[in-house]
């Protein structure tokens, strides 16, 4: 495997990090890296991290790595997942605010726990901390109910003081958005990107066809991170097996975007004919400058997302018969 | 009397652990339906909580006993959070029965 590591954190840019990936050989995984500068988004080190436990430890190889700006990879814990010991010497205690390094989560234990601690690493106001908590709960119950990841869910966070954006990064190594889906929807999931479409649609979950989910899922997380993206102006990318589904952003003269319970509506990129990664990947790029309190989010939310039941069950109506 | 339950006791003051929410939904909030009897989910001390928890916790409820089960359930002490949650899932549960 090969991974070029990128020099911009946006990620709109993420397409340029994708060209340089390379899954083929997992039993080794190269890291190159510009030797002036390094700058990447979190949700690269957590698919570098799910890349370097495929591979293991002892084959784990950085080219090249003499960017300074490099120690953020030692200060984000990616040597915790390789032999090869950090060129750079940090001092951690320098810096404990405004990210969460990588971690692994591998249970709902560990999640309650990982999700009550990393607020106060991020020292954010507490009105602005319960979309992060929403966002985190949501991805991260999914990965363990969903995924059959083998290695959990490894997450990574950091807080952007200049933008006043946390970007969060989610990835698994485990069947894929369109595995998941294939026991109930196989015809809405036959490709990649076609199944992320799908999973985005609210009431739709991988577990029943049975409108309002079973007891335990309602097909309706991915849904509401979307949307909580979409409102803050805040991008959202999702990445399995072949497919990408990038939400864009809306233009800053719109207040009020509307939601859409079709992501075809959504203002977006996608892509079928990514390197193959077997896995599921999830950034959100989450904006706190929103002014619209959270409640009224999900307000807009619940709106949209009764409808899209109210429609999906006249559709199923039959149709009298007129002669 | 009716059955109260606080749920920060058992899932703290961020409720999303679903295994929570199952365990008190099958434990606690059904048999108490079953019998006709009334409970209180009280969310004091909880500042939001998720979707998946909140459908975790009250759908089963609203799919066996339908919109009975609404008189039944009493929600108190809920942040706005709290509050906007239940009530989209109440919502698309009461519509997907319907």
């Amino acid at each position: 495997m090969k991974v070029t590591l990128s020099n911009s954190d946006y990620l709109r840019n993420f397409d340029r990090f994708i060209a340089g990936l390379d899954f083929s050989n997992p039993e080794i995984l190269h890291i190159h890296s510009n030797p002036n500068w390094i700058n990447v988004h979190p949700v690269v080190l957590t698919l570098v991290t799910v890349m370097a436990m495929r591979a293991g430890k002892d084959n784990v190889k950085f080219e090249n790595l003499t960017a300074t700006s490099g120690s953020y990879l030692d200060r984000m814990g990616l040597f915790e997942f390789t032999s090869q010991e950090s060129p750079y010497n940090i001092h951690k205690k320098e810096e404990t605010g405004r990210f969460i390094p990588v971690t692994l989560i591998k249970n709902a234990t560990e999640q309650s726990k990982f999700i009550t601690d990393m607020i106060p690493l991020l020292h954010l106001p507490v009105d602005k901390t319960d979309a992060i908590k929403y966002t985190l709960g949501e991805l991260l119950r999914n990965v363990l109910e969903h995924s059959e990841s083998n290695v959990g869910a490894v997450v990574a966070a950091q807080y952007y003081k200049k933008s006043n954006t946390v970007r969060i990064g989610i990835c698994d190594s485990g069947i894929g958005i369109k595995k998941s889906l294939q026991k109930y929807w196989a015809s809405h999931a036959k490709t990649d990107i076609d199944a992320i479409k799908w999973a985005l649609v609210p009431g739709i979950s991988g577990t029943t066809r049975r409108e309002g989910g079973t007891e335990d899922n309602a097909g309706a997380g991915l849904f509401f991170i979307k949307s909580i993206a979409q409102v803050a102006r805040s991008y959202f990318m999702i990445y399995t097996g072949s497919g990408i589904f990038k939400l864009l952003l809306h233009d800053k003269r719109i207040e009020n975007p509307r939601l859409h319970s079709n992501p075809d509506d959504d203002r977006h990129s996608e892509r079928d004919d990514a390197p193959y990664f077997q896995g599921t990947l999830v950034a959100i790029d989450l904006s706190l400058e929103n002014k619209s309190e959270f409640t009224l989010l999900l307000s807009s939310i619940r709106e949209v997302y009764g409808r899209a039941v109210r429609d999906r069950k006249i559709k199923k109506y039959k149709e009298p018969k007129f002669i | 009397m009716k059955k109260v339950i606080q749920i920060k006791k058992l899932a703290g003051e961020f409720a999303e652990n679903k295994d929570v929410a199952k365990d008190l939904r099958v434990n606690q909030i059904i048999p108490t339906l079953s019998e006709h009897n009334s409970i209180v989910l009280d969310f004091s001390g909880i500042s939001g909580t998720t979707q998946s928890f909140i459908h975790a916790l009250i759908s089963e409820p609203i799919r066996q006993f339908g919109d009975d089960a609404l008189d039944m359930m009493e929600f108190k002490n809920c942040s706005d959070v709290v509050r906007e949650v239940v009530r989209t899932v109440c919502e698309y549960m009461q519509e997907s029965i319907n």
